[in-house]
């Protein structure tokens, strides 16, 4: 049983193609690891019974010409799922059932994989390690009381640790490509525009994607392949030529021309990551491609730009819960007093102090000086990526500026906990697709991960740089099961 | 720049959100660490910039105004906190 939870999706897709596993024996074998597993918390909520039940449907009448047949799969619980829980890791929504499915869930249905459950992630997917889950701190597989990343710490966990073959995350700053980092796992946050956000609990709207999360790029191309779509319930969803991500997957980068920021040298990284971008930039050349260094000049400017932008369309977009139509309600005296209470009681410390530093930036007086700046700059920070791809065809850099830390090691610093996402936050600004892959190990054995940007919908050029940088590397999590007595 | 006490409380009031003194106090500590990070823009000078409110810079599209869901009252009361199958409860608001 044990050796199928090992397999990677295109394995598995494989096997239930040749009939040598059916559905039934795949979601089995992941239901069995994860009910070990709970020492993870990975798991919000589970639906295995349910999904036993429709792997037995599909093994009745298999539909192999899908390109998920029969897969299980988790996702985090930020996307809304029909009739089942979807709490956003918050106390305010955590009697919350969708009447509606999400877009990005609904396409991977339709290709005939199977829901296990919803995963933890940070509040509203605020956070950059899953300690602001209402639900819990999650467990990362790589050691005990190490923190798997945020906010798609859940996805990232059950992946890394084999309770999904695959995941969905969602990416604001990093979600996706810092928890994939931490884990040493692949993780693709699009291009913006590329997946609906019809149907994902709203963060920050402008910068908001969905993507995948894998074990390895191919797996990480055929589930792009699934999710990405047109859609028109989504206002900003665009409708461009999508490619066969997986059937075009090639490691043949020969010419390609990849960019090295200089400013994403900053202070005190520690010099094992140095090094790894090092032996990253040596991979690529051995591959064919060609190394230009290139200058993003306002890198330092996106972390404080993002910390308004975000927080000030958080506060929009979390106005909604008032205790009134769902969710959590609080007792008030009066109107007012109940949905002061409300949203007291049921959103986590860093929700509140994003709420409010969004309500102040936007307040009469600031919005000149903190939002419409940050919006100048924002423009700033696209345009220094605009210029550099007049040069070059993917920029390579770290994924984050150090590895995996401990449980309860930054939530006393907000700034510091918010320096994680350093590198990956310029992308989401610019809306471009970013993907982070495990490139190496620093010296605790934390894997470590690299993040190849791309120009806006080059989701395919990325993916076969990342496929042809994976078979150099040949990376190996260090997974023990030290979770699984 | 510095947010102190009485700043908090007033965007409290405007987010909706009630705190006590403690966490007031707490909230004074955070938001100035985090202001004096996000103050490092003023280094640049934007007169001349123009804002971008959107990176997806296309129209928005029309679409005909019809009802997609249907019969989904009963399903979407079931989500309210309070409700009496017809409507939602809130406090009483007029006296």
């Amino acid at each position: 049983m044990s050796d199928i939870t090992k397999q990677s999706l295109t394995e598995l897709v494989e096997s239930i193609k040749n009939k040598k596993l059916s559905s039934s024996e795949v979601t089995k074998a992941f239901i069995e690891r994860s009910e070990k597993s709970k020492v993870l918390n990975a798991f919000i909520t589970e639906d295995f019974t349910s999904a036993l039940d429709k792997a037995k449907k599909f093994d009745q009448k298999p539909d192999l010409d899908l390109k998920l047949p029969g897969i299980p799969m988790a996702v985090k619980d930020l996307f809304c799922t029909k009739n089942i829980k979807t709490t956003a890791g918050s106390k305010i929504l955590n009697n919350f059932v969708p009447t509606y499915e999400s877009t990005v869930t609904e396409n991977i249905w339709n290709e005939g994989a199977i829901l296990l459950g919803k995963l933890n992630c940070d509040e509203f997917a605020m956070g950059s390690s899953n300690e602001t889950s209402f639900f819990g701190n999650v467990q990362n597989p790589i050691d005990k009381n190490l923190v798997p990343g945020g906010s798609s710490g859940g996805s990232a966990s059950a992946v890394a640790g084999q309770l999904t073959p695959i995941t969905i995350g969602t990416d604001t700053g990093g979600s996706i490509r810092q928890p994939a980092s931490f884990t040493g796992t692949v993780g693709l946050k699009p291009t913006y525009g590329s997946c609906s956000r019809y149907g994902i609990v709203a963060f920050a709207s402008s910068l908001d994607q969905a993507g995948p999360m894998a074990q390895n790029v191919r797996d990480c191309a055929l589930l792009q392949e699934v999710i990405s779509s047109f859609d028109a319930k989504d206002s900003t969803s665009i409708d461009f030529k999508r490619n066969h991500y997986s059937k075009d997957l090639t490691n043949n980068i020969k010419g390609k021309k990849i960019g090295i920021p200089k400013e994403y040298r900053v202070d005190g990284m520690p010099k094992e990551i140095e090094d790894l971008w090092q032996k990253g930039i040596e991979y690529v050349r051995d591959c064919g491609a060609e190394i230009i260094n290139i200058s993003l000049p306002h890198t330092s400017y996106a972390l404080p730009t993002y910390y308004i932008v975000a927080p000030a369309e958080a506060s929009s977009n979390l106005a909604r819960y008032d205790g009134v139509k769902y969710g959590y309600r609080a007792n008030g005296e009066n109107l007012i007093d109940m949905y002061e209470k409300t949203r007291s009681e049921g959103f986590g410390a860093e929700v509140q102090r994003r709420i409010m530093i969004g309500t102040y930036v936007l307040s009469s007086g600031y919005y000149d000086a903190y939002y419409l700046k940050a919006q100048k700059v924002r423009r700033l920070i696209k345009n220094d990526f605009d210029e550099a791809y007049k040069k070059v065809d993917a920029i390579l850099t770290p994924s984050t500026p150090s590895s995996a830390f401990k449980i309860g090691e930054k939530t006393n610093d907000p700034v510091s906990m918010y320096l994680n996402d350093i590198f990956t936050v310029p992308v989401n600004l610019a809306g471009l697709p970013g993907i982070s892959i495990p490139a190496g190990h620093d010296t605790k054995g934390y894997p470590l991960g690299l993040q190849i940007i791309g120009k806006a919908f080059d989701e395919q050029n990325i993916l076969n740089i990342a496929f042809a940088m994976e078979e150099k590397i040949n990376f190996k999590n260090k997974i023990t099961d030290w979770w699984i007595k | 720049m510095s947010i102190d006490l009485k700043t908090i409380k007033h965007i409290s009031k405007l987010s909706r959100i009630s705190v006590d003194d403690q966490r007031a106090k707490k909230l004074v500590g955070d938001l100035n660490s985090i202001f004096d990070f996000i103050e490092k823009l003023n280094e640049l000078k934007t007169e001349n910039v123009k804002p971008l409110t959107s990176i997806a810079e296309t129209t928005l599209k029309l679409r005909s105004d019809e009802v997609q869901s249907k019969n989904i009252r009963e399903q979407i009361i079931k989500n309210s906190p309070q409700d009496n199958e017809d409507y939602f409860v809130v406090p009483k608001v007029i006296e």
